[in-house]
C-alpha cells in the first residue's frame, strides 16, 4: 500500500511532458550553475598557479596584517578656532529664529546651529502664524547641503564671476530702460514687505516697462481672484480651525498644502475632546487626502459633484431653490446643510475647487454663517500667483517682447505645463537670468545662472498674515558663491546697501513702529501693535462696503448657476501635492524622498490613484511579491492630447470612483543626482493651472516596483492596536466600556494584565528620579510626518534607497502606521470579527478574515505613530546575548551599539516591531550615495548622537540625549526642572500637540495628567510589555446633525 | 712581564675616573663664577627706588609697555632721559601725562598728540592713584632695572655658553659609560686572576679536582619526569595566556601618549609655574561637553604682552636643559604662535594672515562614549587633575588615564555626588538616601552606571 504513494516535490510533476521534470530527475538544478561566472574562465584558472598552500599563506598574512595594524590607534587632529566667535561654545548648541519662504512653504522656525553649522528645524513657538514646521521645512535643512547646488553664478553653462554678471546686467537693464521691450521679473511669492518695496524702486530706477510677475507652481488662483473681488485686495481668507465646530471641506487639503498650509495646530486642538465637546469635520473629496483621512465624516465625489454640492448647499443655507444638477449629491447636501444649520456661526466651509465660482461662493456661504473661524478681515498672503500675468508673459516672450527675464525661486521649465511654449519663449529673450538653486531645466536654457543662497543663508522678511510679521537671519556664511535676488537687485540698482540694511530701514520705517529691531531680530516674528486699530478701521470701511455687495447677489447667483451646470467628460484627474514633496523644489532632497506618503505609505515615487472599482474596470493591479515588495500596473494618461507615459498605479481605497489623482514635484530630471530622479511629471498635465483634468487612462505593459513599506493596510479588527470610541459613548459611558483593560486568565479566573499577579517580572521601583513618558493622543495626530523627518534629523538615521525600502529595510525609527477600515467604520470591523461563528459559512472566520484583509471603497482611516515602546518589561531586553539592550531607571530602553554583535534576536521577540539592523553600512559608502556620502551632506549629523555602523541594531533612543542635556542643564544651574523641559525630538517637532513628552514622576505634569486619562492605553496591552509610551482613544464625532 | 701591564691597566682606570670627577666639576664652578658679575650690576641707582619701581611698573605698565620694546604703547627704558634730551620735557610733564594724558593731548600739546596718533589714537589709561614719589620710583626702575640675583643665575648657564648647557647631558653619559668601563675591566681580570691562579696551580703540581661523578643531565631528569612536564606545561600556558590576555586588553588603551605637537607647550610653565587656572583657557570645560582647544586669541589676551621667556624663578632644571628648553627655545615657540594667529611684533597688529594649529589630540574617547566636561566639572567639581593627572607638572602632556570603560565605571562606584547646594539633587537625592539607607550618593546610585547615560 504505502509503496504506492506518490510523493512529487511541485506542480510541474503531475504534468508528465513538462520537461523540468525529467532534467530535475537527473541534475540538482535545471540550469547549470554558472560557476565559470565567478570563477573567471578555465584556462586561466588553471594558468595561474596559486597552490592551497599559497593561499593560507595569503589569508594569513593579511589576517595578521590586519591585526597588527588595528594595535597602531590612529592620530587624530585637532583644530581649534584662530579667533573663536563669542557666541560659539564648541559642544553647546546655538538657536536663531528665522523664517521659510521658499514660495511653496512658509514657517517662522528656529534653527538649530552646533559650530556655526545649522543641523536642525524646530518650531517657534512664538510665532501666531505658521509657526510649525511641517515635514518639508524640517528636512530644509539637508537641502542646505545639497550637493547638487549651483557652486556659483554660471553663463551659458560657464563659470563666470559675480562682477561680470553685475556689469553686464547693469549695462543690459541700462540699455533696455526706455525701451519698448519688457524686463519682467518672475518670481515666486515672496510675501515679503521688503521685497515688494524693493522691487516697487527697482522700477522706478529701470522705468515703466518692468514687470513683476508672481508665479505659484502650483496655483491658488481662483481662491485669490475670488477674494480679490470680494474684499478688494489680492490674498487669502484665513481660518482658525479651533474656533469651528463644524468643518466642511470641499476638496479643501488644509491639512496638507491648501492655500499655503499651516492649518494642522488649530486644527488638531480642536479635535481633542475637552468638555464633552470635539469639532466635526466633514470631507467632501475626490482623492484620499491627508485631511480626508482625518474626517468623521467623508464623501467620495468627484470634483464635478462637489461642485454641484457646493452650489445646492449655497440654496439650502439660503434658502432659495437650486436646481438642476444631478441628484446624487442631494442625500449628502441635505445632510450637511442640517449640520450646518445646527452649528450656526460655529461652523466653517472650505474649499480646494480651482474655480473661481465655488470660491467666490465659499467666501459668500462663511459670511452668511457669519463664522467665527472664518477671518477676512486679516488675510493671509502666501500666494500670490497670478495665472493671467504668467501667461501674458509667455505670450510676450514668444512675441519677442521681453528684454530681460529675471526669475527668483521658480522652474517654469519644469513647473508649467506649457514649458515648451516657455522655452521657446525664453529664447526670444535677450539676456534671462534664473536665480536658481540646483541647474535645473530652467537654469539649463537660461542666459545666465545666478547661484542662489538657501534661506538659512540668507536675510529676509515675511508677512504671512495681515500684521503678523517675520524675519529671516542667515545662521551659516554662504556655502559657495552665491547671492540671493535681492542682494543682486540693489546691486544692479546701483545701491550701495546689503539687504540687511535695506530691511533693517524697510522695517524701522514701516513695520516696528517704535518697537526693537533687535528683540524682533531674536524673537524672528513681530505683530504690529496698531493693527487691532487698522482693523477696526478696516471692518468699518468693509461693513460699509458690505452694503454695497449685498446687492451682489447676481454675481453669486450667476456662480452658483454655472457650478450647478457643471459637467464632466469620462474620468477626472485631479492632481495634489503629495506631503512629503510638495511642489518639487526640493526633490533632491534624499529624507523627503524616502518619507513614506503618510495615505499610501510608498516612498521613492509617484503614481496615480484609483479607485478599486475603476481599477477591477481597467484591469489594473497591485500586488504583493516574495520579497514582500508592493507592484502596480503602468498606464498611460491621455490629457487634451498630452501623454505621460509609464505612470505606475497605486489602487487608493477611499478614492472616488470616475476620478484618479496624481502628484506633482516629481518626475524631476535636471540638477538631480540620479537616485532622486524619480516618479513622473504630473505638470505636464497641468493645462491652463486647473489641478481638474478629463483624463483618459489606457493600461500598458509592465509593471512597476514600489518601494511601499505598509503593505497590510486593514486592522482586521484588532481593537488593542488602534482603539476607538465615538463622541456619544465616549460621553456616556464609563471608560471600562470603550476603553476595556485586557485580561488574562490565572488558575481560571480572569484578572486584568496589568495586576501584579499576572507578571512574571519583577518590578522596578521607577518611583524615583525622573521616569519618562510618552503620550500620543490618537485625536490630534494628523499624521502630517513632521515628527518623522525631526526624528530623522535628530537621530542621524541613515537613508537607504529605494531598493532596501522595497525590502522593508526602512531605517526609520518612527513610523506613522495607517489603517484602513475593511468595513465602512473601524467599529463595523469589530462587530463583524466578534460575529464570527466557526470556520465556514456566512460567518465563518477563515472567510470573514479574508474578507477583512480588503479596505473598504471608503474606508475610516486612522494613524498611529509607533517608535520604540520603552517597556518596562521589554522582550527584548531578556533575549539578548550579550546584553547590549538594557533598561534604565528613567524608563528608557538604552541601545548600546557598541556592545551590539547583530543576532537579531532582540527585533524578532519585538511585539510593535520598532527595531532596525543596519543591513549595511549606510555611511562611507558608494552604494547608497546620500547625503552621510559627501563632505557637504555630513555637515548635517548631529554631533552628540552616533552615526551607526553595519550589522548593529538601532532604534528609537526616547531621545536620551536631549533628556540628559535637560538634566545636566538644570544640575548645573542648581534647579528643578519645570515642567516642558523635556522634550524628544518628535514631540518637539509634533505642532498639534498631539505628542507630549514628560517626567511622570513629576505629578503636577501635563504628561502625569495624560497618563492619568481615562483615554489612556498602551499599544498591545495584553501583552503585558507595560510601555513608557502611551496612546488616547481616538474618538470620532459621529454625531450627525 | 705580566705584573707590569695589570699596573699599566690600573693607572688607566684610574686616570680615567679622575678626569670624569673633575669635569664636572669644573662645571659646576663655572655656573658660581658667572654669577658674579651679575651680583655687582645692583648697585647702581638713580634718584627713586628702582625695586619699588619694578613692582609698580609690572602692576601698572606692564600690560602696555616694555622696557626695550614697542607694544601697545612705546618702550620706556630710559624714557625720563630721551624725553629730556630729545623732546626738552620735563618730569613735570610726564607726571601731567601719567596722571591724566586725555588732558595733556587735549590741552593741545604737541608731542603728547604726535604720540596719541602714532600709536592708533588710543589715548593711555590715565593713572591718577600714582604719587609724584611712585613716578620717580618708576622712572628710577626704566632707567637702571634691577636685575635679580637668581633670574641672572638662571639665565646665565642656559643662555651663556653653548657648552655649559650640554655638558651636564654629556656628563651624565660618561659617568654611565666609565661605570661600564670599569665593571668590564673588573670582570676582564678576574678572569686573568683565575686563569693565573690556575696556572700557578698547575706549575706548583696541585690537581685540581676533577668532575665529580657523572649525574644525568638535569634537561634529561626533566624530560623523563612526565609530571613535571605536565606542570610546566601547563604553566607555561596559563602564563602565556596571562600575557596574551594582558597584551590584548591593552590594544587601544592609549595610557602614557605623548605625542609631539606643533607648537611646544608646556602646561608646567602655564598650569604649574605660573599658576594659570586650568578652565582660564580650556573654558568651554564649564559649559560644555568639550574642554575645548583654547583658541589662539585666548593665548593673546596674555602673549601679545608676553614676548619671550625669562626662564622660571627657580632657574633651568637639569631635565629642562638636557631636553634643550632652554629660554630661546620657548621664546622660539611664542613666535610659532605669532605666526599662526599673524601677530606682527614690529606693528603690534594683526597682518591677518592666519595658520590654524593643527594640534595633535591626546585624549580619545571612541565615539560611541559619550562624555560631558561640564557634568564632571562644573556639576561634580572634580578636578581636572582626577583624570588628567598632574598637569601643572607636565612638560609635555601625556594621556595620565588609560580612559576604559572599567576606570570611569571605578570612578563612578567610588564617587560621592555633589548634591550640597544644589536644587536639582534635593528631592532625589532624600529618597534615594531613604531608599538605600546612605547619606552620601554615589554616581553609580544616581543611576550612573546605566548604558545608555553613556553610550547613544
Amino acid at each position: 500500500m504505502a509503496s504506492n504513494k506518490k510523493y512529487w516535490k511541485s506542480e510541474a510533476e503531475l504534468n508528465p511532458n513538462d520537461s523540468i521534470v525529467e532534467a530535475l530527475r537527473n541534475n540538482e538544478f535545471t540550469e547549470e550553475i554558472p560557476v565559470d561566472e565567478f570563477l573567471g574562465d578555465k584556462e586561466n584558472l588553471s594558468a595561474s598557479n596559486t597552490s592551497r598552500r599559497d593561499f593560507l599563506k595569503y589569508v594569513g598574512f593579511s589576517t595578521a596584517a590586519a591585526t597588527v595594524a588595528a594595535c597602531e590607534g590612529p592620530v587624530h587632529k585637532s583644530i581649534p578656532y584662530v579667533v573663536q566667535p563669542d557666541n560659539i561654545v564648541p559642544g553647546v548648541a546655538n538657536y536663531y529664529a528665522t523664517t521659510i519662504a521658499d514660495g511653496f512653504d512658509f514657517a517662522s522656525i528656529l534653527v538649530k546651529t552646533r559650530e556655526g553649522r545649522p543641523i536642525k528645524i524646530e518650531n517657534n513657538t512664538d510665532a501666531k502664524v505658521n509657526g510649525s514646521a511641517n515635514a518639508r521645512v524640517q528636512a530644509s535643512v539637508l537641502t542646505l547641503y545639497d550637493s547638487k547646488r549651483v557652486q556659483g553664478p554660471m553663463a551659458n553653462g560657464e563659470p563666470v564671476e559675480w562682477k561680470v554678471l553685475d556689469a553686464t546686467m547693469k549695462a543690459k537693464l541700462n540699455a533696455l530702460k526706455g525701451s519698448s521691450k519688457q524686463v519682467v521679473l518672475l518670481t515666486q511669492t515672496h510675501a515679503s514687505p521688503s521685497t515688494a518695496k524693493l522691487i516697487s524702486e527697482f522700477k522706478a530706477t529701470y522705468g515703466d516697462n518692468v514687470n513683476h510677475v508672481v508665479y505659484d507652481a502650483i496655483s491658488e488662483d481662483a481662491a485669490l481672484n475670488a477674494y480679490s473681488k470680494a474684499y478688494g485686495e489680492r490674498a487669502l481668507a484665513d481660518y482658525d480651525f479651533e474656533k469651528a465646530g463644524l468643518i466642511v471641506s470641499f476638496g479643501a487639503d488644509f491639512l496638507g498644502d491648501w492655500q499655503g498650509g499651516g492649518y494642522d495646530s488649530g486644527y488638531a486642538k480642536g479635535r481633542v475632546p475637552r468638555n464633552g465637546k470635539m469639532s466635526r469635520h466633514v470631507q467632501l473629496e475626490a482623492n484620499m487626502s491627508l485631511t480626508g483621512a482625518n474626517a468623521d465624516k467623508r464623501y467620495p465625489m468627484t470634483p464635478t459633484q462637489q461642485k454641484i454640492a457646493l452650489a445646492k448647499l449655497y440654496g439650502k443655507l439660503n434658502g432659495s431653490n437650486v436646481g438642476g444638477g444631478t441628484s446624487d449629491v442631494d442625500e449628502a447636501v441635505d445632510k450637511v446643510a442640517a449640520e450646518i444649520k445646527k452649528a450656526g456661526s460655529k461652523a466653517v466651509v472650505v474649499s480646494g475647487l480651482n474655480d473661481e465660482n465655488a470660491q467666490t461662493v465659499v467666501l459668500a456661504i462663511n459670511k452668511l454663517l457669519g463664522s467665527e473661524a472664518f477671518d477676512a478681515d486679516k488675510p493671509k498672503y502666501v500666494r500670490q500667483g497670478d495665472v493671467a500675468k504668467v501667461n501674458k508673459l509667455i505670450a510676450d516672450m514668444n512675441a519677442g517682447r521681453v528684454g530681460a527675464l529675471i526669475m527668483d525661486g521658480v522652474n517654469p521649465a519644469y513647473t508649467l505645463p506649457n514649458a515648451d511654449e516657455f522655452l521657446a519663449g525664453l529664447g526670444q529673450v535677450d539676456v534671462s537670468v534664473d536665480f536658481a538653486f540646483n541647474n535645473d531645466e530652467t537654469a539649463q536654457a537660461s542666459t545666465y545662472v545666478a547661484a542662489a543662497s538657501h534661506y538659512l543663508e540668507s536675510w529676509g522678511d515675511a508677512e504671512f498674515k495681515k500684521g503678523e510679521f517675520s524675519l529671516m537671519q542667515p545662521a551659516i556664511r554662504e556655502l559657495f558663491d552665491t547671492k540671493q535676488f535681492q542682494t543682486a537687485l540693489l546691486t544692479w540698482m546701483g545701491v550701495e546697501k546689503t539687504y540687511y540694511e535695506y530691511i533693517k530701514e524697510t522695517w524701522s520705517a514701516d513695520v516696528l513702529q517704535g518697537g526693537s529691531w533687535n528683540k524682533a531680530l531674536q524673537d524672528g516674528v513681530f505683530a504690529a501693535p496698531f493693527v487691532a486699530l487698522e482693523v477696526d478701521k478696516g471692518t468699518v470701511a468693509e461693513t460699509a462696503s458690505e452694503e454695497e455687495v449685498r446687492p451682489e447677489i447676481v454675481p453669486i447667483a450667476s456662480a452658483i448657476r454655472s457650478l450647478v451646470n457643471s459637467t464632466s467628460s469620462g474620468t477626472e484627474l485631479v492632481l495634489y501635492s503629495k506631503t512629503g514633496m510638495g511642489d518639487g523644489r526640493q526633490a533632491n532632497n534624499p529624507w523627503l524622498q524616502e518619507f513614506p506618503d503618510p495615505i499610501s505609505r510608498v516612498s521613492w515615487d509617484n503614481y496615480l490613484t484609483v479607485s478599486k472599482a475603476d481599477a477591477e474596470s481597467w484591469g489594473l493591479e497591485n500586488s504583493i511579491e516574495a520579497d514582500g515588495g508592493v507592484n502596480g500596473s503602468y498606464v498611460k494618461l491621455t490629457v487634451d492630447g498630452k501623454v505621460l507615459e509609464n505612470v505606475p498605479v497605486i489602487i487608493q481605497p477611499g478614492q472616488a470612483v470616475g476620478t484618479v489623482g496624481l502628484s506633482y514635484g516629481y518626475g524631476k530630471k535636471a540638477g538631480m543626482q540620479g537616485e532622486m530622479a524619480t516618479g513622473v511629471n504630473a505638470y505636464t498635465l497641468y493645462s491652463n493651472f486647473s489641478d481638474v483634468q478629463s483624463v483618459i487612462v489606457e493600461k500598458t505593459g509592465g509593471e512597476h516596483e514600489f518601494a511601499c513599506i505598509q503593505s497590510h493596510k486593514t486592522l482586521m479588527g484588532r481593537g488593542d492596536i488602534i482603539k476607538e470610541t465615538t463622541l456619544e459613548i465616549f460621553n456616556t459611558k464609563d471608560h471600562a466600556e470603550w476603553n476595556p483593560m485586557p485580561h488574562v486568565t490565572l488558575n481560571h479566573n480572569e484578572i486584568p494584565v496589568t495586576s501584579p499577579d499576572a507578571d512574571l517580572w519583577e518590578e522596578f521601583d521607577r518611583s524615583v528620579g525622573h521616569h519618562f513618558n510618552l503620550s500620543i493622543d490618537l485625536n490630534a495626530c494628523t499624521g502630517c510626518g513632521a515628527c518623522v523627518i525631526a526624528c530623522h534629523a535628530e537621530n542621524n538615521v541613515p537613508v537607504v534607497g529605494k531598493a532596501e525600502m522595497r525590502r522593508s529595510r526602512d531605517m526609520h525609527w518612527l513610523r506613522i502606521d495607517r489603517y484602513y477600515s475593511s468595513e465602512e467604520t473601524f467599529e463595523e470591523d469589530n462587530e463583524k470579527k466578534e460575529n464570527m461563528d466557526g470556520l465556514w459559512g456566512d460567518q465563518g472566520s477563515l472567510g470573514g478574515f479574508r474578507e477583512m484583509e480588503d479596505p473598504s471603497a471608503n474606508p475610516q482611516v486612522a494613524f498611529q505613530p509607533v517608535m520604540c515602546q520603552h517597556c518596562n518589561h521589554a522582550p527584548c531586553e531578556t533575549v539578548c546575548p550579550v546584553a547590549a539592550t538594557s533598561h534604565g531607571r528613567q524608563g528608557q530602553n538604552h541601545m548600546a551599539y557598541n556592545r551590539c554583535v547583530g543576532t537579531r534576536y532582540c527585533a524578532n521577540n519585538c511585539p510593535y516591531k520598532v527595531r532596525r539592523f543596519n543591513w549595511f553600512l549606510y555611511n562611507n559608502n558608494d552604494e547608497f550615495d546620500f547625503n552621510m556620502n559627501n563632505d557637504l551632506g555630513k555637515m548635517v549629523i548631529n554631533p552628540d548622537v552616533n552615526v551607526r555602523s553595519r550589522g548593529v541594531m538601532e532604534k528609537c533612543s526616547m531621545c536620551i540625549q536631549m533628556t540628559q542635556k535637560t538634566i545636566l542643564d538644570a544640575k548645573r544651574d542648581g534647579r528643578v526642572i519645570k515642567d516642558g523641559e523635556f522634550q524628544t525630538a518628535c514631540s518637539a517637532a509634533c505642532s498639534s500637540g498631539a505628542m507630549v513628552f514628560g517626567d511622570i514622576n513629576d505629578h503636577d505634569s501635563k504628561v502625569a495628567e495624560l497618563k492619568n486619562d481615562d483615554r489612556m492605553y498602551h499599544l498591545l496591552e495584553h501583552v503585558g510589555t507595560k510601555p513608557n509610551v502611551f496612546y488616547h482613544v481616538k474618538v470620532r464625532n459621529t454625531n450627525e446633525a | 712581564m705580566k705584573k707590569v701591564l695589570y699596573r699599566h691597566l690600573f693607572s688607566k682606570v684610574l686616570g680615567l675616573t679622575l678626569l670624569l670627577f673633575s669635569s664636572s666639576f669644573y662645571a659646576q664652578e663655572e655656573a658660581e663664577a658667572a654669577t658674579d658679575p651679575a651680583a655687582e650690576q645692583t648697585a647702581e641707582a638713580v634718584d627713586g627706588d628702582p625695586v619699588k619701581g619694578k613692582q609698580l611698573f609690572n602692576q601698572n605698565c606692564a600690560a602696555c609697555h616694555s622696557l626695550d620694546r614697542k607694544m601697545t604703547g612705546p618702550a620706556l627704558a630710559n624714557v625720563e632721559t630721551r624725553l629730556a634730551e630729545d623732546e626738552g620735557l620735563d618730569k613735570e610733564w610726564i607726571y601731567a601725562w601719567i596722571k591724566n594724558s586725555p588732558a595733556v593731548i587735549s590741552s593741545g600739546d604737541a608731542y603728547a598728540n604726535k604720540i596719541y596718533a602714532e600709536y592708533n589714537q588710543a589715548a593711555m589709561t590715565p593713572f591718577p592713584t600714582l604719587s609724584n614719589e611712585d613716578i620717580d620710583d618708576i622712572l628710577a626702575y626704566t632707567a637702571a632695572p634691577p636685575k635679580a640675583p637668581a633670574q641672572a643665575a638662571g639665565a646665565t648657564p642656559a643662555g651663556g655658553e653653548g657648552s655649559g648647557g650640554s655638558s651636564s647631558g654629556i656628563s651624565n653619559e660618561m659617568i654611565l659609560g666609565a661605570l661600564a668601563l670599569v665593571f668590564g675591566l673588573l670582570v676582564i681580570m678576574l678572569i686573568l686572576v683565575n686563569k693565573t691562579l690556575r696556572r700557578i696551580a698547575e706549575a706548583n703540581g696541585v690537581v685540581l679536582e676533577k668532575e665529580k661523578e657523572k649525574r644525568l643531565p638535569i634537561w634529561k631528569a626533566f624530560v623523563q619526569n612526565q609530571f613535571l612536564v605536565l606542570v610546566t606545561v601547563v604553566f607555561l600556558l596559563l602564563g602565556s595566556a596571562y600575557f596574551a590576555y594582558g597584551y590584548l586588553m591593552q590594544v587601544g588603551v592609549d595610557q602614557g601618549y605623548a605625542p609631539v605637537q606643533p607648537i611646544h607647550f608646556s602646561h608646567k610653565i602655564h598650569a604649574g609655574d605660573n599658576g594659570v587656572d586650568c578652565k582660564y583657557c580650556h573654558s568651554s570645560a564649564r559649559v560644555s561637553k568639550t574642554s575645548g582647544i583654547p583658541s589662539l586669541n585666548v593665548c593673546m589676551n596674555c602673549h601679545k604682552s608676553i614676548y619671550e621667556y625669562t626662564g622660571s624663578p627657580e632657574g633651568p632644571s637639569a631635565e629642562d636643559l638636557a631636553a634643550g628648553h632652554t629660554n630661546e627655545f620657548y621664546t622660539g615657540e611664542i613666535k610659532k604662535l605669532y605666526k599662526a594667529v599673524g601677530w606682527d611684533e614690529e606693528n603690534q597688529s594683526y597682518t591677518g594672515n592666519t595658520q590654524p594649529v593643527e594640534w595633535v589630540r591626546i585624549h580619545n574617547l571612541p565615539d560611541f562614549a559619550y562624555f560631558n566636561h561640564s557634568q564632571h566639572v562644573s556639576v561634580a567639581g572634580v578636578d581636572c587633575q582626577t583624570c588628567h593627572g598632574p598637569v601643572e607638572e607636565m612638560e609635555i602632556v601625556e594621556q595620565h588615564a588609560p580612559l576604559t570603560m572599567g576606570w570611569c565605571i571605578n570612578c563612578h562606584r567610588e564617587t560621592n555626588v555633589k548634591v550640597q547646594g544644589n536644587a536639582y539633587y534635593e528631592a532625589i537625592h532624600e529618597e534615594l538616601s531613604k531608599k538605600y539607607g546612605v547619606e552620601e550618593l554615589t554616581a553609580a546610585m544616581m543611576g550612573g552606571l546605566e548604558c545608555g547615560k553613556c553610550h547613544y
